[in-house]
């Protein structure tokens, strides 16, 4: 892949009336993407209130006291928390230019993301397997969607993650997939940030 | 291999087989005459892989165009059904036919006329006013019309192949549900309101950044267009309401697809809440619907009164109140779903207090006319057909927000003339006035404004008829839905006037499109020469008619709510004299690819192909990773062929 | 397009630093250690517990949006700080919203099957 042969025309009518002098494509992609998590906030805030109002209808199955493990929920959180660090300090890398130790920090961010969809694959097929699915009751339903829509977004970034990688291995660091880094970033901090929501919400008072 | 789908999909109603047919004949016939003309690859560079918004918003109301077309045909064939369908008569239509054609009149007027003249509108109007010559996110753009105009032709796909959904428009479990309704028609809307929803979130995210970051140098907030500013609002309704409409679909389908239970009747699942859930964003939208159209009017009445906007500020704030309020009244849809008083009453509060920023814009427009110099033109008609329509609507909506009230009226014909005269008497004349406004702007010719007046007085006149008597038969009893009622109920007159209405809207339909081809075919002599033929005050009256594909040769700077007028009273700020290179952005086939590989995608699922269903989204995943890999391109244009396209305008307008 | 910046001028406006990722690191271990330990733990009960966990957690969502997202640092006019309030705002009206109709709703329905299987329809 080509890099950027930037057209660059030296502003000379440097205006102090412009409203926002950030129009380039670094700050409106920041914008622009930060905007779209937001809307998936309200997302997952639409998941957790249908999680909040249908947590108690276990019709005669399992509640959450049942079925909850705190140990594996304790592992998770970690592991998020492990790689949302070694994730920034990917892109710290990658503002230092060290093309090695971008593609080292973000493998270690992917094994780390890899082994919590696994655990979480895990828990689910273990629930499945018992006859604890979702389609045994309301509350299971929200349990498996909240928590595996969470899962899925993961996901993504894995496979994300391995676009940028190679990404970083053909072209480098560029104007592009620097910005590109630092939007994955945000993508994959705001996932360690739901998930405090859902650890705490979901595992700490399901269980109390 | 094909799912769940068989020949037996093919198979209609006897009133559902002329539809389908008609269909499919005007789509051969388009086909047809795009071949002949041998234009497909003018279509393909010029508009098909586009990420112009000049074109994006011409195909985006062209399309809702179209649509319109299919819902007004549903509302046609519903007004007729309830003429005729009397005691022992019972019309021409089916019930679950029936049942079909008010879930799809509703899905097709909002999600594709409605938010489609928003965004066309937008597309075309925004950049300009903003002294901007792109949006922000120019491909992001144009995949949120694909992702729409797939939406659209899948709701095509479902009136030939199989059923549509026969659960009203917003598809209430768990009649919805799988055990209910377990064939392909709500399937078919999950997906139809599924892709148009995503599209509609993605082009929300585009506006806002684009008004935030886009603007020309001098353009503060407090010196936008006022249409600028409602569809700044409307987007922040867009992208804060839409993800709840995303997650509810998707917990919809999971009900239907893998057993689960949300809303299900038994295993614990709660109905009630979809609706609270759907409302939550249901109501955001139909203020996404309203704004733009109070936009347009706050664009076209100062113009036509050649007074400047009577209370900006006001109206601004006003637009802010109306957006946050819209957040806090949902519960006003289900009043009768058996909720206390306590929140019944907060709810009913809240939504009689939307009533006063909307009572502001109302009388500022009228205080902008009083003494002004008023011209009669048809767009201004349109506004006062707005202003008697939408106030009488918006009445009975202060009415009905009294909870004791609308446990009488609920889902009567009383509740949908209420809406109706929002939708149509606010939204629909609010873009028809925009159309007619800008139309000359976009197209570079006029349209007959003879034509416009005539077609103007058939819409009001059958509006009037084909909704005031629904008060009355609300009143009656008369229920929303009806295929069939009883002969004791004294109805059917007042049914029949209605019907008449609908007939007479359907002549005003039919100047208008007459009106569209003879102002086509007489175009060469109706040019607008000048770029500004209503001596318009915002920046896009600044350019040709139609705009190049750059907007601006040179950024404008501005220092005045009016620039135009700023300029004609000789107080705007120098401009620059200087041409630069313009960088644009290269077109795409990538935003139709996505949007055709969605349409297959939607129809897979509802068909239950499952490795078509599967393909098809890895194959969209393949183009993002494409797209999303590329570095940035761009076509330049040098100073110099600026300058040259610039003096061929002006040697044009001078040899006129 | 002019206003094009450099790799250089980019990287500036990301605002990330090894401090920032150490500060994030241990306060989010630290609250979330504090979160399991009091439940584990009984440390609290009822409401009390309910209450403490919560303010952990936005503590913890606070300090990850401060020195993992950056939140507040970015060039003025700051419009990630004005849509991140926006969209607290309406999150808070329509998860608080939601919970306040279905409570209200769910009492008034009297149901107590949400619980138990059905019994068969009596005829």
């Amino acid at each position: 892949m080509e890099t950027l042969a930037v057209h660059h025309t030296h502003d000379s009518h440097a205006d102090t009336r412009v409203p926002d002098p950030h129009q380039d494509t670094f700050s409106k992609t920041i914008l622009g993407f930060w905007m779209y998590l937001m809307t998936d906030c309200i997302l997952f805030a639409t998941l957790f209130a249908t999680y909040a109002v249908l947590h108690n209808s276990t019709f005669g199955g399992p509640s959450s006291r049942d079925i909850f493990s705190l140990s594996i929920a304790s592992i998770e959180t970690m592991i998020l928390l492990f790689s949302s660090v070694t994730c920034g300090l990917g892109v710290l890398s990658a503002v230092h230019s060290k093309k090695n130790q971008i593609i080292l920090w973000f493998a270690l961010t992917f094994v780390l993301g890899a082994s919590f969809v696994a655990i979480e694959l895990h828990e689910f097929s273990h629930l499945v397997l018992e006859g604890n699915s979702w389609n045994r009751s309301a509350f299971l339903s929200s349990f498996f969607t909240l928590v595996g829509t969470h899962g899925l977004h993961v996901t993504v970034g894995l496979f994300w993650m391995i676009v940028m990688i190679v990404q970083v291995l053909l072209s480098g660091i560029t104007v592009a997939t620097f910005r590109r880094l630092v939007v994955f970033s945000m993508f994959w901090h705001f996932l360690d940030l739901v998930w405090i929501f859902i650890f705490t919400i979901v595992y700490l008072m399901g269980v109390i | 291999m094909f799912g769940r789908l068989t020949l037996e999909a093919f198979k209609h109603e006897p009133s559902q087989n002329f539809a389908v047919v008609m269909m499919v004949l005007t789509g051969i016939g388009i086909m047809g005459a795009i071949t002949y003309s041998k234009k497909w690859k003018w279509l393909w560079d010029e508009w098909f892989t586009s990420v112009d918004p000049k074109k994006i918003g011409l195909m985006y109301i062209i399309v809702a165009l179209l649509m319109f077309f299919k819902g007004f045909s549903d509302a046609l064939m519903m007004r007729l059904q309830q003429a005729l369908s009397v005691g022992d008569a019972h019309g021409f239509i089916a019930p679950g036919h029936f049942q079909e054609i008010f879930s799809a009149h509703g899905t097709t007027m909002i999600f594709f006329v409605g938010m489609g003249v928003v965004f066309g509108l937008m597309n075309l109007v925004i950049p300009l006013q903003i002294g901007a010559r792109d949006v922000a996110y120019p491909f992001l753009n144009a995949l949120g019309f694909w992702l729409f105009a797939a939406a659209s032709v899948l709701s095509l796909f479902s009136l030939a192949i199989g059923k549509f959904s026969a659960t009203g428009w917003l598809a209430y479990p768990p009649l919805s549900g799988i055990e209910y309704s377990p064939d392909e028609g709500v399937d078919y809307w999950i997906w139809i309101v599924q892709i148009a929803g995503i599209g509609s979130t993605l082009s929300g995210i585009n506006f806002i950044v684009t008004i935030l970051k886009m603007r020309c140098p001098g353009m503060t907030f407090m010196k936008m267009p006022i249409f600028v500013w409602s569809g700044l609002c409307a987007m922040v309704l867009v992208i804060f309401a839409f993800p709840i409409l995303t997650a509810t679909l998707v917990l919809l389908s999971l009900d239907r697809y893998l057993g689960m239970h949300f809303f299900t009747a038994g295993f614990g699942g709660n109905p009630m809440m979809y609706i609270n859930l759907i409302w939550a964003w249901g109501h955001p939208e139909v203020y996404i619907l309203i704004l733009p159209a109070f936009g347009i009017f706050s664009e076209v009445v100062p113009t036509f009164s050649e007074k400047r906007l009577f209370g900006y500020a006001s109206m601004v704030w006003a637009l802010i109140v109306i957006t946050f309020l819209s957040f806090v009244v949902w519960l006003h849809h289900f009043f009768t779903m058996g909720a206390s008083s306590g929140v019944n009453a907060f709810f009913g509060i809240m939504t009689m207090l939307i009533a006063i920023p909307t009572g502001v814009k109302l009388f500022n427009w009228l205080f902008t006319k009083f003494r002004g110099r008023v011209h009669f033109t048809s767009p201004m008609l349109w506004f006062f057909a707005f202003v008697l329509n939408f106030s009488i609507g918006g009445m009975t909506g202060i009415l009905l927000s009294a909870p004791p009230v609308d446990y009488q009226a609920h889902n009567s014909l009383f509740l949908i003339a209420h809406f109706h005269g929002m939708v149509i008497g606010g939204m629909l004349f609010g873009f028809f006035c925009g159309f007619t406004y800008w139309f000359p702007k976009f197209t570079g010719f006029f349209l007959s404004e003879r034509l416009n007046i005539y077609a103007f007085w058939c819409w009001f006149t059958g509006f009037l008829l084909a909704f005031m008597p629904l008060y009355m038969l609300g009143f009656m009893g008369a229920t929303r839905r009806l295929d069939h009622y009883e002969a004791s109920t004294g109805w059917q007159p007042l049914f029949i006037i209605v019907g008449i209405g609908a007939l007479i809207i359907l002549c005003g339909v039919g100047v208008q499109i007459y009106g569209l081809f003879m102002s086509i075919k007489d175009r060469k002599k109706n040019l607008d020469v000048t770029g500004n033929p209503w001596n318009g005050r915002t920046l896009e009256w600044s350019t040709p008619s139609p705009p190049p594909i750059y907007n601006f040769a040179i950024t404008p700077i501005v220092d005045d709510l009016d620039p135009l007028w700023a300029i004609k009273e000789g107080h705007a700020p120098p401009q620059n004299k200087n041409y630069e290179d313009i960088h644009l952005p290269k077109n795409t086939p990538m935003g139709l690819y996505i949007g055709i590989l969605s349409l297959i995608f939607g129809f897979a699922m509802t068909w239950y192909m499952t490795w078509l269903a599967l393909a098809s989204f890895v194959a969209i995943v393949i183009c993002l990773i494409i797209r999303l890999s590329g570095e940035d391109e761009h076509e330049m244009i040098t100073a110099k062929q600026v300058k040259e396209m610039e003096a061929a305008h002006l040697s044009k307008q001078g040899a006129r | 397009m002019s206003h094009e910046l450099s790799l250089k001028e980019i990287k500036k406006e990301w605002h990330g630093t090894l401090k920032s990722y150490v500060i994030g690191f241990i306060t989010s271990i630290l609250l979330t250690a504090a979160s399991f330990y009091i439940v584990i733990a009984k440390v609290f009960t009822g409401s009390v517990l309910v209450l403490t966990i919560t303010m952990l957690a936005l503590a913890q969502a606070i300090f990850q949006l401060r020195y993992f997202l950056h939140l507040g640092q970015e060039a003025k006019p700051r419009w990630e700080s004005v849509v991140f309030y926006f969209m607290i705002m309406v999150l808070l009206i329509i998860a608080i919203g939601s919970l306040w109709i279905m409570h209200d709703l769910n009492d008034r329905v009297m149901s107590d099957m949400t619980n138990m299987p059905m019994e068969k329809h009596h005829d």
